[in-house]
C-alpha cells in the first residue's frame, strides 16, 4: 500500500466517510497513547496496528514496546501486564514520550501498573467488563477505582469493551472465549475513530495474517469496525481529534515505518549485497536480538544462509568459519551471550578475519532483564577478552539509524578485516520510527579485493599489511598457490607462521593495536546553535533521542547547551578531545552507571559527569532536562 | 552475490578405486580436481613438526599426507581445521588451507565453512580433551546435522599438552598429576556417543597400523556427511602403551575384532572366535566358534538402517583391558547431508520468489511518499 502524504486532507479511511458531522473534532500537535493489557491480550499487536495507521498517515512517530519475559505472565498480575507506547505527532519528534495523554486499560492491572504514569486531566479508556471484584483483589485494589473517586483528576471512559466485542461477533460461529479474543481490534477500532486514523491497512493486515482462518479474520474485522462505529455513535466520546501529518518535519522521499531490528536485518542484506560477499548468519537465539534471525532466514534468495546454532559459542564459530571461506559473516546475541563468545572474538582478533558481532544489549548483569533496555555492554565489548584484542565499537542513535549502522559496522570489519562490535538494545531493537527509504545508488561500495595471487618474493604472506590500513591480505581457501594456515597462536609479523618470539609479540600487539586505533571515522559534530554553550551533553547509542529531546526543552525555555552524540565508540572520532576541551562541563548520559564517563576520563583526562539510568527503560525527556540544567547550573 | 564457484560435475566412474586418482566421490563431488597427479610431498607444509619424537602422531600425518593424493582433489579446496591440543597442530603441517582455532569448537566452525562453500573438502582434527570434554556439544551436533565434515578424533586417552592429566577418555582409576588417588569419572566411549548422537558414518583405526587407518580414511572421504574416525594414538609421553593390547602380536589377536562389512565377525587365533546375538537379551556377545553356532555368527552390516547393532559392537570393548575392541567402518549410512539441503532451500527460495530485489526488499508493503 502506498499512499501519498502532502496535505491533512489525504485520508484514505473508508470508515471516516461516514464520519457524524455533529460530533466536534479538535486539532492537537501531538499525542501519547499507551495500550496496556495481560501479556496475552495482544498488546503489541494493537500498538503494532495503531503504529502502521499512524506511519501511513504520515505523522513522524516513536514507539515503545514495553512487556514481561514470560510468554503468558499469569492472567491479571501486575507483572503481566504488557504494554506499548505511541508517540506522534504533527512535528518531528524524537522519543516515545515522557507520560501517556491516554491510557488505554483493558484490566485493573493495567490500570494500576500505568496510572502512576499519566499526568493530572489524562485520559483513561477502561475495559469495565474486567473489573470484577477477584480481579480487582487480585492487584490490590480494596474498591473499584473506577467508583470511589481515585480517577477523579482524570477523564475517564468506561467502556464495557468485552461485552460490546462478543455482541459485535453474535452472528459469527465463534464461542464466547473466542469472540473475546478480538477485544484488542475493537479497542483499535475506537482508537482509530478517536484519532482519525486510516483503517484499511489494518482491515487489510488482519484478512492476510488470518488468511487461513476467514471466520477469525471477518470476525476481527467485525469488531474492529465495531469499535470504530462505537466511537461515532456513543455520547461518551463527544470529541475526536485531528493530527496532522508531519509534512514539514520530513525532507521529501518514500517512507516506511521500521523497528530497529528490522533496519539492522535489512542493513546486512545491503551490506552483503553492497559487498558482493554472500551473508551468513551464525546465531542462537535469545531475547531480543532473535528478530534478526528470524528476519534473515526469510531471505533465502538473497542468498543468505541462517544458522541456528547449539549454543553461543557455535553461532560465532560458524561465522568465523564462513568468514574464512569469503562470507560477510556475522552473529547476533545480547549480553550473556557475547559472555560465551568472548574466546571467539579473541580468535578473530588474532585471525584477523571480518566477523560483525551484534549485541542488542538487554538489563543485566547475568539473565538480568531480558525483554527490557540497557547500554551496560559498551565495556564488555571494549575489554572484555583475555591479552589485547581490540574490537571496533559502532553504535546506533535510533530504530532507522540500525540500517546504516549495521552497513557502517561491515564497512570497518571488511577493510580492516576485524571483528566489530555493533551495540544496539532493547528500545532500539523493538522502538520504530518512520524511514526515509534510502536510494540503493546512495549506498556505500563495500567490495574487497581477496588476494590473488602470491606477494612476498613468490610466496603467499598471510600476514603482509597494507600500509595504509594495516589491513592484512585475505586468500580464501580455493585460491590456488596461496594455501596457508592460521589460528590463535601468535605468529610471526609477515608470514603468519607460529612464533614465540618476545620482539615479535610486542610488535604484534602494538601492530593489531596501530590497526584498530586507525581505523578511519568521521569527526564528531556538535550541536550549538547559540554557540555560546558552556556545558556538553554526551551520549552514544539509544540516548539520542531522549538526550535530543532534553536538550531542545532547555533551550526551549532559553537555556543553553550543546550536544554531541557518539556513533563511534571505538576509535573514538579523532576530533573527541579537541571537542571536551571546548566546554566548562561535559556531562555523559547512559543507561548503565557511567560506562562511557569512564571511558572519556581515562582517555581524554576530562571531569565528566554521569547522569545515568537503569530502570530497564529509556530516559524520559523532562527528567534529563532537569538533571542537565542542575548539573550546568553552577558553570 | 556471488555463490560458491560452479565445478564441472566429475564423469561418473568407480567409486574410489584403492590406489586411484580422483574416481566418483559423492562426497566431493563439488570439490574441483587437481590439474596434475600428486604425492605425498605435495601435501607437506615447510613448517618443522614439533610433536615429542615417538608420537603417534607423526604416523598419523604421514597416513593423511600419504592419503591425500588419492582423492585428487585441488589441493587449495582442502581445509583442516583444528581446536587445541597436541593433535590440533596437525594444520600446520598441511599443505592446504587450515585453521588452528580454539580449544573444542573446530566442529562449529568447520560446519559454518562447510556449509558456506561446498565447494572445499573440510577436515577436523581434534582429540579425547578438544572433542569430547570441552567441545562435546559441538561434536554431538555437527554429528546430528550431518554437515560434510570429516571428523579425525586422535584418542590418546590423556590430556597431553596440558602435561598428563586424566581425559574424558581415561579408564576409570587413572592416575595421573590431577588424580594422584585415581580418576573417579567413567570414560567415554567415542564411538558409542557418536552412534548415540545420530552420527551417519562411524569408524575406528589405530595409529600403527597404517594400511587400516588409510583405509577406513578412504571411506571417510567417500561418505557424504558427517564421517568420525576414532584413531587410537599412542602419546609416549604420558600415557605411554595405553594401546599395546590391540599392538602387541601376542595379544592383538585375541583383543582386536576386524570389522568388514558383508563379512562374518570373527577374530582371535585361526578365526577361532565370533560374535554372536544372544538369544536371551538380544545383546551380543562372543563365543567359541563352533561348527554348531558357526552359522550364527554375526554378518556385519555397516550400512543397516538401524544403529542397535553397532552401538552393540562398540560396547563390546572393555574400557579397562580394550579386550575385543572393534576397529574398522561401524557404521556408515546415508541420510540427508545438511549443507546439500541448506543449499536446495536457498535454490528454492530462489525458485519461489525471485532471486532477492534489494530495493523491493527495503521497500516492503507499507510506503508513504512526501512531496
Amino acid at each position: 500500500m502506498t499512499s501519498q502524504v502532502s496535505s491533512p486532507s489525504a485520508e484514505q479511511h473508508n470508515l471516516g466517510e461516514q464520519r457524524n458531522p455533529v460530533k466536534e473534532t479538535k486539532r492537537l500537535d501531538r499525542v501519547i497513547i499507551r495500550f496496556a493489557g495481560d501479556s496475552g491480550d495482544g498488546m503489541q499487536l494493537t500498538g503494532d496496528r495503531f503504529t502502521s495507521e499512524t506511519a501511513s498517515f504520515g505523522n513522524d512517530l516513536s514507539t515503545l514496546p514495553n512487556f514481561p519475559a514470560e510468554i503468558r505472565a499469569p492472567a491479571g498480575t501486575l507483572p503481566g501486564v504488557s504494554s506499548f507506547q505511541l508517540h506522534f505527532a504533527d512535528h518531528d519528534i524524537l522519543t516515545p514520550g515522557d507520560a501517556p495523554n491516554v491510557l488505554v486499560a483493558m484490566n485493573p492491572a493495567a490500570l494500576k501498573a500505568n496510572i502512576d504514569d499519566l499526568p493530572r486531566g489524562a485520559e483513561i479508556i477502561v475495559n469495565t467488563d474486567e473489573f470484577t471484584k477477584r480481579a480487582m483483589t487480585k492487584v490490590g485494589y480494596p474498591a473499584s477505582p473506577l467508583e470511589d473517586g481515585s480517577l477523579s483528576a482524570y477523564a475517564v471512559h468506561p467502556v464495557p469493551l468485552t461485552t460490546l466485542t462478543v455482541e459485535a461477533l453474535k452472528d459469527f460461529d465463534l464461542s464466547r472465549k473466542e469472540a473475546e479474543r478480538s477485544k484488542n481490534m475493537f479497542a483499535l477500532g475506537l482508537l482509530s475513530w478517536l484519532y482519525h486514523r486510516p483503517t484499511e491497512g489494518t482491515e487489510a493486515f488482519l484478512k492476510k495474517k488470518f488468511a487461513k482462518k476467514p471466520q477469525v479474520a471477518e470476525a476481527n474485522v467485525a469488531a474492529f469496525r465495531a469499535g470504530w462505529n462505537f466511537g461515532e455513535t456513543t455520547e461518551d466520546f463527544a470529541v475526536s481529534y485531528e493530527i496532522a501529518p508531519a509534512s514539514a518535519a520530513f525532507p521529501t522521499g518514500t517512507y516506511r515505518n521500521i523497528s530497529g531490528n528490522l533496519a539492522l536485518s535489512y542493513g546486512l542484506v545491503a551490506a552483503s549485497k553492497q559487498a558482493d560477499l554472500p551473508l551468513f548468519l551464525g546465531s542462537y537465539p535469545i531475547t531480543p536480538a532473535s528478530d534478526i534471525l528470524h528476519e534473515l532466514s526469510k531471505h533465502k534468495n538473497f542468498g543468505v544462509r541462517t544458522f541456528q546454532a547449539e549454543d553461543e559459542i557455535a553461532g560465532i564459530g560458524a561465522a568465523l568459519g564462513a568468514a574464512f571461506g569469503g562470507s560477510l559473516a556475522v552473529t547476533t546475541t545480547s549480553g550473556p551471550g557475547v559472555a560465551l563468545k568472548s574466546e571467539t572474538i579473541g580468535l578473530a582478533v588474532s585471525l584477523e578475519l571480518p566477523l560483525l558481532v551484534i549485541d542488542i544489549q538487554r538489563g543485566g548483569p547475568s539473565t538480568g532483564l531480558p525483554t527490557k533496555t540497557e547500554q551496560a555492554d559498551l565495556l564488555q565489548a571494549m575489554y572484555g577478552r583475555n591479552g589485547e584484542a581490540p574490537v571496533p565499537i559502532v553504535a546506533p542513535s535510533t530504530p532507522a539509524d540500525c540500517f546504516d549502522a549495521a552497513l557502517e559496522a561491515a564497512r570497518i570489519a571488511l577493510a580492516y578485516r576485524t571483528p566489530v562490535f555493533l551495540l544496539s538494545d532493547g528500545y532500539l531493537a523493538n522502538g520504530s520510527e518512520p524511514w526515509r527509504i534510502p536510494d540503493l545508488d546512495d549506498l556505500p561500495d563495500l567490495r574487497v579485493r581477496f588476494a590473488t595471487a602470491p606477494n612476498h618474493d613468490g610466496e603467499f604472506w598471510p600476514y603482509l599489511r597494507d600500509p595504509e590500513t594495516l589491513a592484512r591480505a585475505w586468500a580464501v581457501p580455493g585460491t590456488p598457490g596461496l594455501e596457508h594456515r592460521i589460528g590463535g597462536i601468535e605468529k610471526q609479523d609477515g608470514t603468519g607462521n607460529i612464533s614465540y618470539d618476545p620482539a615479535n609479540h610486542d610488535l604484534m600487539v602494538r601492530t593489531r593495536q596501530a590497526k584498530i586505533d586507525g581505523v578511519t571515522v568521521p569527526d564528531v559534530t556538535v550541536d550549538d546553535p547559540s554557540g555560546e554553550a558552556r556545558t556538553l551533553v554526551i551520549g552514544w547509542g539509544s540516548t539520542y533521542g531522549p538526550i535530543t529531546a532534553a536538550v531542545r526543552r532547555i533551550r526551549g525555555s532559553g537555556g543553553r547547551v550543546a550536544q554531541a552524540h557518539l556513533r563511534h565508540l571505538n576509535p573514538f572520532p579523532r576530533n573527541l578531545g579537541e571537542v571536551l576541551g571546548r566546554y566548562n562541563k561535559v556531562v555523559v548520559s547512559e543507561m548503565n552507571l557511567g560506562q562511557l564517563a569512564h571511558l572519556l576520563r581515562a582517555k581524554y583526562l576530562v571531569d565528566a559527569r554521569s547522569y545515568t539510568q537503569v530502570t530497564g527503560l529509556p530516559f524520559k525527556a523532562e527528567q534529563l532536562a532537569t538533571a542537565i540544567q542542575e548539573e550546568s547550573a553552577d558553570v | 552475490m556471488s555463490e560458491a564457484p560452479a565445478i564441472d560435475q566429475p564423469e561418473p566412474g568407480p567409486l574410489l578405486p584403492e590406489g586411484g586418482q580422483g574416481g566418483r566421490l559423492p562426497a566431493l563431488s563439488l570439490v574441483p580436481k587437481a590439474d596434475a597427479k600428486q604425492s605425498m610431498k605435495d601435501f607437506k607444509s615447510d613448517q618443522e613438526v614439533r610433536w615429542c619424537p615417538g608420537c603417534g602422531d607423526y604416523a598419523i600425518l604421514a597416513a593423511v599426507q600419504g592419503f591425500m593424493p588419492e582423492l585428487g582433489l585441488a589441493r587449495e579446496n582442502v581445509v583442516f581445521i583444528s581446536g587445541i591440543g597436541c593433535s590440533s597442530r596437525f594444520p600446520y603441517y598441511m599443505n592446504t588451507y587450515g585453521m588452528h582455532s580454539i580449544h573444542g569448537r573446530a566442529p562449529a566452525i568447520a560446519t559454518g565453512l562447510a556449509t558456506s562453500r561446498r565447494d572445499l573438502s573440510v577436515w577436523v582434527v581434534t582429540g579425547d580433551g578438544d572433542a569430547l570434554s570441552i567441545g562435546g556439544n559441538h561434536l554431538i551436533h555437527a554429528l546430528r546435522r550431518n554437515v560434510n565434515l570429516k571428523i579425525l578424533l586422535f584418542n590418546n586417552r590423556i590430556y597431553g599438552l596440558t602435561k598428563g592429566q586424566y581425559s574424558p577418555t581415561s579408564e576409570v582409576g587413572k592416575i595421573t598429576k590431577s588424580t594422584p588417588m585415581g580418576s573417579l569419572d567413567a570414560p567415554f566411549n567415542p564411538v558409542s556417543l557418536a552412534i548415540g548422537a545420530e552420527a551417519s558414518f562411524v569408524a575406528r583405526t589405530i595409529d600403527s597400523d597404517r594400511k587400516h587407518l588409510t583405509q577406513v580414511l578412504r571411506e571417510a572421504a567417500a561418505h557424504p556427511g558427517t564421517a568420525l574416525v576414532e584413531i587410537y594414538q599412542n602419546c609416549n609421553i604420558f600415557n605411554d602403551g595405553a594401546f599395546d593390547a590391540l599392538k602387541d602380536n601376542a595379544t592383538a589377536e585375541e583383543a582386536l575384532i576386524r570389522l568388514e562389512h558383508g563379512q562374518p565377525i570373527r577374530f582371535g587365533a585361526d578365526a577361532s572366535k565370533g560374535v554372536v546375538r544372544d538369544p536371551a537379551t538380544g545383546d551380543l556377545k562372543v563365543v567359541a566358534v563352533t561348527p554348531e553356532n558357526e552359522g550364527s555368527v554375526l554378518v556385519h552390516d555397516a550400512h543397516a538402517t538401524s544403529p542397535t547393532t553397532a552401538f552393540a559392537l562398540s560396547r563390546l570393548a572393555d574400557p579397562d583391558t580394550l579386550h575385543h575392541t572393534p576397529i574398522g567402518v561401524l557404521r556408515s549410512v546415508e541420510r540427508p547431508v545438511y549443507d546439500t539441503e541448506m543449499s536446495e532451500q536457498l535454490e528454492t527460495a530462489v525458485e519461489q520468489h525471485g532471486k532477492g530485489d534489494l530495493g523491493a526488499l527495503l521497500n516492503g508493503n507499507d510506503t508513504w511518499t512526501v512531496l
